[in-house]
């Protein structure tokens, strides 16, 4: 049977490339980056070449990027030790209904704590209007504002440059959660004017368990993991240098694709529109329809339940996954499809492809073939729509 | 999460999905706004139920429910078929993982609704799931909210 993975916004596999470059330091060159002796030199060289090599995929200096355990450390490390750094800036957080939890469950912990939050809503494609911002932007009371670059689930990209700059005119911060774009579309932080950005490796066929926060130089963060002085400070903890080696090299190859891959994913994933449209009524997209991830697809079907569809279509090898409440792992389906307006039954019918590298014309042929009749049955199955 | 292999051969082959013709009782549970509905119809002729078909919006959980519910109780009587609970259902399918235990698995309440509906002649009994939410305090389930079916 053929295999097709298809949900490269949950995770990519990591690249043979990468695997290669991270294995020597794991056995040879094993040192704690942290020791004075010359395997810990070595170690300690290998993580500051990386650095570069990170930092220059979005256009940052070496000294502002703080290596993480991935993307949600570095979300929760820049909301949070931003504000409890710059009490004086202001008591006020803002970011926006679609955010990934790490943000939005980060905000409302602070929000506990006594300060004070504004979640934005977004329009019918998911995006943050500057002017929802502006209204609800307090100069001398918001210190910042995180809006994520790309959101998971839609792929909608958000205007970030612009709202970046409205922050900043009310003396706010700005903070980005760009685990969906960095190594999928250029990101220059420069360009964009932001202050903070949160990346994952894995998202970019590198390993698990290391990502990072970019800090603007005189942006004042604070540890979060404390015990030592690892990161300039500003995160404790024996370095994952096989890890930050991956992550580098992942940072590379992303780099020199970057111009090559994004075309041929958007032509794949206008086929795949195309396809399901055509073959399966009652059928709407979710996300906008340009401005969005090269490779993501989001759609919702009516009358069918998204778990219901993954699980059919992994019986025919196809991988993918929903924002339906079932495999949400609550009750309720996800916050982002009821955001962008979408009511309860519509959203549990959500299916989200997400495609990468190595999937294929042929991958997209496939999955046009079995898709319409698992809905055709689902839907002959349901008492809904009749 | 995992499913049982009974859950997966019932999701994937489901038993006795349609509608009877000219039903003697109409069953129907559950809220669209919680991801499962449960329709349930049934024939009954000497106090047995002859015929039983399903139609179900939901979950491999939901669907699994319903097909084995159907298959439990085709061809009994219709005090047997009452003593089936939802709990009986599950155990049948060699068990549901816990978070569907009381979100998805109410089959055996859509075959109680559709039995009542044979008492009452025939007028289709409809209920709004009380399970399907019921951690969250302020689901529309938890409230009561009607939800209307799409036409």
């Amino acid at each position: 049977m053929r295999s097709v993975y298809i949900d490269h916004s949950a995770t990519t596999p990591v690249d043979p490339l990468v695997f290669e470059a991270m294995k020597p330091y794991y056995t040879e060159i094993f040192g704690n980056s942290s020791s004075v002796h010359s395997q810990g030199q070595k170690a300690h060289r290998a993580l500051e070449e990386s650095r570069e090599k990170v930092a220059a995929l979005i256009g940052a200096k070496t000294n502002e990027i703080i290596f993480t355990s991935g993307g949600t450390e570095a979300d929760n490390q820049a909301i949070i030790t931003y504000m409890h750094n710059n009490r004086n800036k202001g008591n006020h957080i803002i970011t926006s209904a679609i955010e990934h939890h790490a943000v939005l469950h980060t905000c409302e912990f602070l929000a506990k704590q006594g300060f004070e939050l504004t979640v934005l809503p977004v329009n019918s494609y998911g995006e943050v209007e500057p002017d929802t911002l502006r209204e609800a932007i307090r100069p001398g009371a918001t210190a910042l504002v995180s809006i994520m670059h790309a959101n998971n689930e839609i792929g909608t990209i958000e205007p970030i440059k612009e709202l970046a700059a409205i922050a900043h005119e009310a003396g706010a911060i700005f903070h980005t959660d760009a685990v969906q774009t960095v190594g999928k579309i250029p990101v220059n932080v420069a360009e964009l004017g932001v202050d903070l950005l949160s990346a994952s490796a894995h998202k970019l066929y590198g390993p698990k368990g290391i990502g990072c926060l970019y800090a603007k130089k005189g942006v004042r963060i604070g540890s979060f993991i404390h015990g030592g002085g690892h990161e300039r400070n500003l995160r404790a903890g024996t370095v994952n240098v096989p890890g930050v080696v991956g992550f580098a090299k992942a940072a590379e190859l992303a780099q020199q694709r970057l111009c090559s891959q994004e075309a041929p994913l958007a032509d794949l994933a206008k086929r795949l529109t195309d396809g399901i449209f055509a073959a399966i009524p009652n059928t709407r997209l979710t996300g906008h329809p340009e401005r969005r991830l090269p490779g993501s697809v989001s759609v919702c079907f009516d009358y069918v339940e998204g778990e219901s569809i993954l699980l059919m279509l992994d019986n025919y090898g196809i991988m993918a996954s929903s924002g339906s409440a079932c495999t949400s792992g609550s009750l309720d389906p996800s916050h982002v499809l009821l955001a962008i307006g979408l009511p309860h039954e519509t959203a549990h019918g959500s299916l989200r492809l997400t495609m990468g590298k190595d999937n294929t014309q042929e991958d997209v042929d496939y999955i046009l073939e079995v898709l319409p009749p698992i809905i055709k049955n689902l839907r002959a199955m349901s008492p809904l729509g009749r | 999460m995992q499913y049982s292999k009974k859950v997966m051969d019932h999701f994937m082959n489901p038993r006795n999905v349609g509608q009877v013709e000219n039903p003697s009782g109409v069953g129907e549970v559950g809220n669209p706004t919680c991801g499962d509905i449960m329709h349930i119809e049934i024939q009954v002729k000497d106090d047995k139920i002859e015929d039983i078909k399903f139609r179900t919006f939901g979950c491999a959980a939901a669907i699994a429910t319903s097909s084995m519910v159907t298959e439990m109780v085709k061809g009994k009587t219709l005090e047997e078929a009452e003593k089936i609970t939802n709990r009986t259902v599950a155990e049948a399918l060699d068990g549901l993982p816990p978070i569907k235990m009381h979100c998805s698995n109410l089959a055996a309440d859509a075959l109680h609704e559709a039995i009542k509906s044979y008492r009452q002649n025939g007028v289709t009994s409809t209920s709004v799931a009380k399970g399907c939410c019921q951690d969250e305090a302020d689901s529309p389930c938890e409230k009561g909210m009607e939800i209307k079916l799409p036409e």
